[in-house]
């Protein structure tokens, strides 16, 4: 079988990569702030119904990279651009494409100040974001996984809360840090190949040593962990989070910490399965211990970006539970628990952020009792926060349960260790909306609150959508990666009897 | 036919005369500046054709190849930006400023000269003629009150420079008493029969460690900071870059008559790259001023640069070839904007950049770009050019190396990041507005072009590079 299937008449995927960057350009041409904003939202719109094409054109039954697209670029290394879509990557890019626009509504009046170069920033990563996801060279996949931090690290320093400069310094110091010796690892790999390849396909199932394998894990472990970010490498995040701007609060939470999975399942699985396999039970260990660390500490916030910032790092910790159980179960919730994760805690960001436009404050006991002001924005909230936590019918619920399900296929013990942190899940957002709905006004200003308007129900709705639409019918999501997930188990399995 | 292979240079001399001429009449600084930038405009369009000729001149002294021609373009692709940003030269005493032109050509010339020398006697010669009219270029900045840190600059690059010399002639002297000869093709396969006696590698050595003072590389380095900070922003401008690129070529040509299977040579020069990496990262976390700063990063990137020399093969020769030709476009994009922040020539602090966003967006884009590409952040040259250091490295097996260059690019970044920091993140606070002018925002822009196609199209300059390499080794 051929690794690619060259499906689309035309360049879909650089398209998409490059229309953002493209955008970014031409911003300056743009005459007022207004202008520029509207300019922006379109081009995000058009990619983003681009990217539709993607799931229309997606062919469910092969794991093939789809809509490929190759060229030679340096080839003196034997380095080329290509580029394609797999089920592993097919929802990821819709995702991020979608929010895009939501990123720029979001934004419309909260961002005053240097208005075009946000919006230049945004398009900027979704360039990089999109390229990361597409890339099937190494070379390339990590030129756009660096050229990311650039403009995250202005979008938090420029525009941020009062930490910003720290948060920022510290956002790009420690995600640089943790990618340094990926390209070392690219490079053992590309060495070990023959014929000397950056290509990622051609890399994986190679026959490499087992102290090899668990090197190039372990340099790459270190990159995708603090991305993710897994246990005792989060510290960057909330300081991240709670300084960024909403839609940088968004991009990170929603895109950003897949990047990390995804490298875990993209490279890690199939490029170094000894490793995988020598490490999964720290792995797994410490994503327990992010689980219910997370929860605990979310439980304790009194600031609301923080305790969903934290609430990532317990969700993040179900998914790299569920990759690394190995089973069919477990990768697949995992990959769908990236996407509800992406869509609820992108929902919840932007709760937050809406509330923030209006009091000025995150603080939790700043905003109680506003059940009666803002009738359509808590109905919103109270939909996000349970499907944060995991409620039947809404879309975290599907991945949860196959996640624990997968663990529980691996190993009973270790499932019920993660339980408390489906409880804790619960506790910390009942806790949350409890007050924010019911709880007694115990800040007068909440009164005179005005409720959504019909840009932020724009913003949220798609959503709310969503929430619901993978909660009752997960199989139309699911499809897309049975084939894609079966390809890399089985290639996994293959590659511990090389 | 000699007349056209040695065209860039008979430009260049032909420029020097006329400065010459000027300065000898009072107050004709701008008349001398005019001169400079179109010498070194007519020059660096000439090299761009000379890219495809080749043939030898004078006695066999002087090869015109790719090779040399590659270098002259970046060479004086530096000189071009040096007098086209730094015309004004705001910190030069008004009664030298001409004489300053001089020099700067004076000193080009030598490096033209040096990039093609194959005969050791021209080499030494051209060295010196660049090295001497940099030495002068340094006390020409003008007394500040009670401080006269030009002076000790000066002091410092001079005896070191000839320390340096000294060193090296040293070398050469072993050299020629091995071999028997002064000329490159005598010398390399004379040397390689000879390899096994000791004094071939301890000749090569001595001379590599003169070259590697030009490289401002770890144990000599020590002038570099001094110089960098006490130097014009314009003089500095031209010998952070430019110089290092012409050194690089004549180490590859000694290096290219080692044995390519020797390990004490390797072994050294590995010394020497960790030492200038962790030395130089370390050391520019701590400045304030931001000249001081490049120059202690520059002693880190000359350790990166060592990277590809200690594979002694030639794809590693030429990953070191792209990585100082990107690093001459990077550090003369950056010192643009710091001459012309400097309203009065005076030093820079990282603090003067407060803001510099709001005074002047393109200048922050350029400094900014500029900060990443050092610091090898993709998309841009930096980046390519260490990714291919550490490919060629590891090619060679020299994994400790690869993860102490890794391991240094991210104690880098911190002190990039600061820069970039207090452009963007910080207010202006009382500071003035910067002016770049449209010829300033022009140059920047073409910089900004090539650091960023170094970074996204890079095969065109690295073959260019190993073709030139495997050229010239023959």
């Amino acid at each position: 079988m051929d690794v690619f299937l060259f499906n689309g008449s035309w360049p879909l995927l650089s398209v998409l990569i490059f229309l953002p960057l493209a955008g970014a350009c031409l911003l300056p041409l743009m005459r007022g702030a207004r202008a520029a904003k509207i300019w922006v939202l379109g081009v995000t719109l058009v990619n983003a119904a681009l990217s539709l094409k993607l799931y229309t054109g997606f062919d469910l039954s092969t794991a093939q990279y789809q809509f490929a697209e190759t060229a030679r670029w340096i080839p003196s290394l034997n380095i080329c651009y290509t580029l394609g879509v797999d089920g592993i990557s097919l929802l990821l890019v819709i995702m991020t494409t979608l929010l895009m626009p939501l990123c720029v509504l979001c934004s419309w009046n909260a961002i005053g100040t240097r208005v075009k170069e946000f919006l230049a920033c945004i398009l900027v990563m979704e360039t990089s974001m999109l390229g990361v996801f597409l890339s099937l060279d190494f070379v390339l996949f990590y030129i756009f996984w660096e050229a990311m931090l650039i403009p995250m690290f202005l979008l938090i320093g420029v525009w941020g809360g009062p930490r910003k400069i720290y948060a920022s310094v510290k956002f790009f110091l420690y995600t640089l840090a943790g990618s340094v010796l990926l390209p070392v690892a690219i490079i053992a790999l590309y060495l070990h190949s023959a014929p000397h390849t950056f290509s990622i396909p051609a890399l994986m199932g190679l026959p490499l040593a087992a102290s090899l394998q668990k090197w190039l894990f372990l340099a790459f472990f270190i990159g995708f962990a603090i991305k993710v970010p897994m246990f005792p490498f989060h510290t960057w995040l909330p300081a991240a989070h709670v300084e960024a701007p909403t839609a940088g609060s968004v991009l990170l939470a929603s895109v950003l910490l897949k990047m990390g999975t995804y490298g875990f399942l993209r490279f890690c699985l199939p490029i170094t399965p000894l490793g995988v396999e020598a490490f999964a039970p720290v792995v797994i260990g410490l994503s327990i211990v992010g689980i219910i660390y997370g929860g605990l500490t979310a439980l304790a916030q009194t600031d609301m970006k923080r305790l969903v910032a934290y609430s990532s790092v317990a969700h993040m910790g179900f998914v790299t539970l569920g990759i690394f159980v190995l089973n069919t179960n477990g990768v697949e919730g995992a990959m769908l628990q990236m996407i509800n994760h992406g869509i609820t805690t992108g929902a919840l960001f932007l709760c937050v952020g809406m509330i923030y436009e209006r009091t000025h404050s995150r603080e939790l006991a700043n905003a109680t009792g506003i059940g009666k002001v803002m009738p359509i924005y808590v109905t919103a909230l109270a939909v996000f926060s349970l499907s944060s936590l995991a409620f039947p019918g809404t879309n975290s619920f599907i991945g949860e349960f196959l996640v624990l399900a997968g663990t529980f296929a691996f190993s009973g013990k270790i499932a019920m260790l993660a339980i408390p942190g489906v409880v804790l899940g619960a506790a910390y957002m009942l806790r949350m909306i409890q007050r924010i709905i019911w709880g007694g006004v115990s800040n007068p200003d909440t009164s005179a609150l005005k409720d959504l308007n019909t840009r932020e129900i724009i913003t949220l709705a798609p959503l709310l959508v969503l929430v619901l639409w993978i909660g009752l019918a997960p199989t139309g999501f699911m499809d897309t990666f049975h084939a894609s997930v079966a390809h890399l188990l089985q290639q996994f399995h293959t590659g511990l009897k090389l | 036919m000699i007349l056209k292979l040695f065209s860039p240079e008979l430009v260049v001399i032909l420029g020097s005369l006329i400065v010459f001429t000027v300065s000898l009449g009072q107050g004709r600084a701008r008349l001398a500046a005019a001169v400079t930038t179109v010498t070194a405009l007519l020059a660096l369009a000439l090299s761009l054709v000379s890219l495809a000729w080749h043939g030898e001149l004078f006695q066999h002294a002087l090869r015109i190849d790719l090779y040399s021609q590659l270098f002259k373009v970046f060479i004086l692709l530096g000189l071009a930006g040096v007098a086209i940003f730094g015309n004004l030269l705001k910190d030069i005493r008004d009664d030298v400023r001409p004489e300053y032109f001089l020099f700067l050509l004076l000193g080009t010339l030598g490096m033209m000269i040096l990039v093609s020398s194959i005969e050791l006697i021209t080499l030494f010669v051209a060295l010196e003629l660049a090295s001497y009219a940099l030495f002068l270029l340094v006390p020409l900045r003008q007394e500040r009150p009670g401080l006269r840190i030009q002076m000790e600059s000066a002091a410092k690059y001079v005896m070191f420079g000839i320390v340096a010399t000294g060193i090296m002639l040293f070398g050469m002297s072993y050299i020629f008493g091995l071999t028997g000869s002064t000329y490159f093709h005598d010398i390399a396969p004379a040397l390689l029969q000879r390899w096994n006696d000791p004094s071939a590698i301890v000749g090569i050595l001595l001379v590599l460690g003169g070259l590697l003072f030009k490289l401002a590389a770890f144990p000599m380095h020590l002038w570099a900071p001094d110089v960098y900070q006490g130097a014009s922003n314009e003089t500095t401008a031209f010998i952070a870059g430019v110089p290092k690129a012409a050194v690089m070529a004549v180490m590859i040509r000694f290096l290219l008559c080692a044995n390519p299977s020797d390990h004490v040579l390797a072994a050294v020069l590995t010394v020497v790259a960790i030492a200038s990496m962790g030395f130089g990262n370390l050391a520019a976390l701590a400045q304030k001023d931001i000249k001081r700063m490049l120059a202690y990063s520059s002693i880190a990137h000359a350790g990166y640069v060592l990277l590809g020399l200690v594979t002694l093969r030639n794809t590693g020769y030429a990953a070191s070839i792209f990585y100082i030709l990107g690093f001459v476009v990077m550090s003369l994009a950056a010192f643009l904007v710091i001459c012309l922040v400097s309203r009065t020539g005076e030093n820079v602090l990282i603090d003067d950049l407060s803001g510099l966003h709001s005074r002047s967006p393109l200048a922050a884009l350029i400094l900014g770009v500029s900060m990443f590409a050092l610091a090898g952040i993709p998309p841009f040259a930096g980046f390519m050019g260490k990714f291919f250091l550490l490919t060629e490295a590891l090619r060679s097996g020299l994994i400790m190396l690869v993860i102490v260059a890794a391991v240094n690019t991210a104690i880098g970044i911190y002190y990039y990041l600061t820069v970039v920091r207090v452009m963007y993140f910080s207010g202006a606070g009382t500071r003035q507005p910067v002016r770049l002018g449209t010829i300033n925002s022009a140059l920047g822009l073409v910089l900004l072009v090539i650091v960023v196609l170094l970074g996204v199209m890079p095969s065109f300059l690295l073959d260019l590079a190993l073709t030139a390499v495997r050229a010239t080794a023959r």
